[in-house]
Parts: structure tokens; sequence; C-alpha cells
């Protein structure tokens, strides 16, 4: 038997290695493609952003709506956005967590959990204008507690939000060993603590990862609110009222034909970016936190 | 933890009818001393006619077992004899398995266990269980972890921490850790976890502790360890222990049960069982033959 050298190996041919540079090639090409509109959109983002951050009282005003001389900042919209993100999740993760905590301590494989995560997959697909017109038909419609008021798009949004938090948190809660719940079980404790003093805090810091990331979505969807809400100048904290909202207010001043106007859309989309990036931030580092422990 | 648990209305009761029978006694001379040094007379548990079953898969078919108070008493058998199954139904955590059911009945001296107005979680504290992995609750500190047998059942105790330093001392672990109560249990190395285990059993003062193979998942200086714990513990618990490791058996208990598919093949003194059993199966199993 002689000794293995290069010359016994079988040759690599000239066509195969042709076709290999080809193919790499073209899927480098495309991840650049994809990375283009990407690039564009943070590149404009800063660029007409930071210049609007930087006019005097971008963040300190409201929106004056005076079509010439002044037109003010975004205070209103950044408050009214997180109050009314801030009611949606005090609505949608109590009960998508509670909905999530029956999925997997009671209903388990049940034909009722099944149908129950079945119409949850139906509700993340759902487009985000449909919960809108829902509310506006059910609950602006109807006048039911005034026309358009801000705590009819946070029910919009925890609408949209309450999926996203129950299928986060089922994963979660799937998570936690079994031989937890048993040990507690073991020893003799009734369900109800063994889900408040052993499932739910050790699934705690999952629990907040999804929940936050699920109000970072709420944050930016602009068509619960369009017709829920709507749209105002002035700061307020009453929920009973017409609210402003960056996502909206960047809806209504893009279309300005003034470009101090349109410049302030930028300057609240870059805001809203960063909000919802320091969101997701924050849900990464407690999730990888809890990851080490 | 000499004088008896009054939490619940079935304690007391187990308590006053409590006492080993003088045939049981008889049995296992050495091991049945009603009053002695800790003054705690042990309960026993009798298996009559148990069944237990998986959805359609029968696991546990017609078992008859006599456990005698403070004593311990080993299952052994290959994979899938139904070992576990036994156990998880003598404190009822088998019915937690979706689909899983038992029939027949499991005795604590005159308490049956699956009688319909009997609360499961009482059961549960008067029949402690060590599982085979060590499951400290990692959100709590190795206090906490001990605690948890009280807080979780809402029992109030007028000393925590005095019952806190009794479990642990009981299993050996009090000058390990008593420095560092209040770090994570789930920091102590694996051996230590399953005596935090055992300590958090021991903390609900059951009557009857179940381990479900203890020290498989443990070193053998770990594992010594928890053999010497059980020979201690028998003085005031009855014990039940499954175990994969017959050497083990053969060390720490009085009477080995043998078992095979779910029933029970043979059961009898440890030494007979394994120097001159009467079945040829479980002679067969013993020697290494199979299994």
């Amino acid at each position: 038997m002689s000794a293995i050298a290069a010359s016994s190996l079988p040759q690599v041919s000239a066509r195969r290695r042709w076709t290999d540079r080809v193919m790499r090639g073209s899927l480098v090409a495309a991840t650049l493609l994809a990375l283009v509109p990407l690039i564009l959109i943070l590149y404009f983002l800063l660029k007409r952003g930071l210049s609007a951050w930087t006019s005097s009282g971008f963040f300190t005003s409201d929106p004056t709506g005076s079509f010439f001389g002044n037109p003010g900042g975004i205070r209103s919209a950044i408050l009214g956005s997180l109050e009314m993100v801030l009611l949606a999740s005090l609505i949608a993760i109590p009960i998508g967590i509670g909905v999530a905590l029956y999925l997997t301590e009671y209903g388990k494989d049940s034909w009722f959990a099944n149908t129950v995560r079945y119409f949850v997959d139906v509700m993340t697909g759902v487009p985000s204008i449909m919960f809108g017109l829902f509310i506006y038909i059910v609950l602006v419609t109807s006048h039911f507690g005034g026309g358009s008021t801000a705590w009819k798009g946070s029910v919009a949004l925890s609408l949209l939000m309450l999926p996203i938090v129950v299928r986060s948190a089922e994963v979660v809660l799937l998570l936690v060993p079994s031989s937890l719940r048993e040990a507690a079980l073991a020893l003799g404790a009734p369900r109800w603590r063994v889900i408040s003093r052993v499932v739910l805090p050790t699934a705690a810091p999952g629990l907040v990862t999804g929940s936050l990331l699920a109000v970072a979505r709420g944050m930016g969807e602009t068509a619960p609110l369009l017709f829920t809400v709507t749209f105002a100048f002035g700061l307020t904290f009453n929920l009973g009222s017409l609210m402003n909202s960056l996502p909206v207010q960047i809806y209504n001043d893009i279309q300005s034909p003034r470009s101090v106007i349109v410049n302030r859309a930028w300057g609240a989309g870059l805001t809203l970016v960063a909000i919802v990036l320091v969101l997701n931030i924050i849900a990464r580092f407690i999730a990888s936190r809890s990851r080490r422990a | 933890m000499n004088t008896p648990e009054t939490t619940s209305k079935e304690q007391t009761d187990m308590s006053t009818a409590g006492g080993p029978s003088p045939e049981r006694a008889q049995a296992a001379p050495e091991a049945a001393r009603p009053g002695s040094v800790t003054g705690k007379a042990g309960h026993g548990v009798k298996l009559q006619d148990l069944n237990a079953y998986y959805g359609a898969q029968h696991a546990i078919k017609n078992v008859t077992i006599d456990f005698p108070p403070n004593e311990v008493t080993a299952l052994i058998g290959p994979s899938g004899s139904g070992k576990s199954t036994v156990v998880r139904c003598i404190n009822r955590m088998h019915e937690e398995i979706p689909g899983a059911r038992a029939e027949g009945c499991v005795m604590l001296d005159e308490l049956d266990v699956y009688a319909p107005n009997v609360d499961v979680t009482a059961v549960r504290r008067l029949i402690g269980m060590v599982f085979q992995k060590p499951n400290p609750f990692p959100t709590m500190s190795i206090f906490d972890n001990v605690a948890a047998g009280l807080r979780l059942t809402g029992t109030r105790s007028s000393d925590l921490r005095q019952l806190v330093e009794r479990s642990l001392q009981s299993v050996g672990l009090w000058d390990e850790v008593k420095d560092r109560l209040n770090e994570p249990g789930i920091g102590l190395s694996g051996g230590q976890q399953q005596r935090l285990c055992i300590a958090r059993t021991v903390a609900i003062e059951p009557e009857v502790i179940l381990m479900d193979e203890p020290a498989s998942a443990l070193d053998p200086i770990s594992t010594l360890k928890i053999e010497e714990l059980i020979d201690e513990l028998k003085e005031r618990y009855t014990i039940v222990i499954v175990t994969h490791n017959m050497q083990q058996a053969a060390r720490v208990a009085n009477s080995t049960v043998f078992m095979l598919e779910g029933e029970v093949i043979e059961h009898d003194e440890t030494n007979k069982m394994f120097t001159n059993p009467s079945d040829e199966r479980t002679e067969r199993y013993v020697t290494g033959k199979f299994g």
C-alpha cells in the first residue's frame, strides 16, 4: 500500500471551483443588498433627525399648529406616546401573562388551550390597522365615553400587544424546569403558591424581556391610534381626551409642505427609533443576565 | 423535631393513630424502636393492590408492599420496572403527570391517602420526597430554600431561624453553609444541593421520606454522605428509597423489594435478597445477569 499524498486524492474540478465562487458571491451580494435600505434609513434618520433635535425647544415645547412662524417641538408627542403605551401595557401585560400561565400550568394540551394558542397566533398576524378599525367601530362610533380618546387608543394598542406578550411569556414559562414545580408540589404546596412563589420568580427575567419587546412594538404603531385617538397639539395627562403621539405626529408632519415641519417628522422618527432601541437593549441586557445566572 | 407537627387535621390524627404494630416490630426487631432515643414513633406505609397507568400503559400491576416504620426499604429493578412510579404513587405525585392515574390503596397508618375527602397537599406534607436530580429553587437563598416548605404551604413558624438551623444540622450541612445562608442555593456543589433538598424536606417535618435515586447524580463521596444521612434519618422517619445501585441498597436498606415490569417479584430482608433470594429472576438481577 502506497502512502497517502495530495495526488492520491480526487481533484476538485475547475467547473466546481467556479460555481462555488459565483454562488458565494451572489449570497454576499444579496446580504449587501438587504443592508442598503437599512443603512439608508439610519443615515437619513440621523442626518435629518439630528438637525431637528438641535433646533431650539424641540424636546421642551409642544407643536403650535400654526403654519407660519414657530412650529414648536414634540414634547406632547413623546409624553402622549409614553402615557398611552403605559396604559396599554397595564392592560396587555397582566392579561397576557395570565393567559400564558393558564396555557402552561393548567390548559397544557387540552383542546381549549390549543384553540387559544391558535387564535393567539392568528392575532399576532392581524394587521395593526384592523385593531384600530375594531376599536373605532366598537368604542368610537358608539360614542362610549366620548368620541376619540387616548384610552381607546391604549385599548387598541393593548390588543396588538396581547398576543406578543402571551407568546413570549408562554415560551419563558415552559423553560421553567418541571423539576422545580415537582419540588414545590412535593412539599405540599397548593398550585397557586407553586405558581406565585416558584414559577413566576424563576421566569421573571424572561417575562420582563418579552413584555419590553411588546412595549417597543406598541410604541411604534400608528394605525391603531389614527382613528381612535386622532391628534392633538397640546400636552395633556387626561386619558379621556385627544392626545398627541409620536407615530401620528410623524404621519401628519411628513405631509406638510413646509420643510421645517417635515424635518420635525424626522426628528420625531429618530426619537421613536431611539426609544425602541433603548427598550430593546434593556430587554437584551436582562435576558443575557438571566442566562448567565 | 421531637414533637409531632400539628399544622393540619390529618397530621394530628396521624400522631394519635400511630405506632408500629407488634408483628411489624417482630419482622424487624432492630429497626422498630417506638419512642426510642428521639422519642418519635414511626409511621408505616402499606400499599394494597396498587395499579398505576400512564394513559393506556399499565405501569404498576397489583403491587402490595408493606413499608415498616423507622426502616429503610429499597426498591430495586431494571429501568422501566416501575420503581419510581410506586414511590410517586405514595405521595400522589403520580397524578401530576397528564394522563396518569392510580387505583388501589395506599395506607399511611390508618389514613387512606387516596380517599376522596383527603387533601392532596396535606398528604404531601406528611410524605416528603427527594428527587433524583438536586432541585433547589434557583431564585432562593440557602436559607429560603430550607424555609420554602413552610412558606409554600403558608405555615406560620414562630422560630423559622431555629427550624432552618436544625434542618441543616440534621443533614450535616449547617457547618458548611452557616456563614453564607443568604447566598443562592444553586451555588452549592451537587452533593450539597442534594443535602439542601433533603433539609428542605426534613423542615416540613414529614412522617415518611421518599427518595427517588437520591445519589445517582452525585460523586462517590457525596453518595457516601447521603447514605450515612439515610441511616441517621431512619431514626425519625420511615424511608423508601429507589436505587439503581445494588451495593447502595445492600448498604442502607433493612429490606429490599425487587420489581420487574411493574410487578413485585420479591420482598425480603436485604441480606437474604442479596445472598439467598427465593426467586430465580431476583438472583439473576442481583448477580448482574440482566438489567
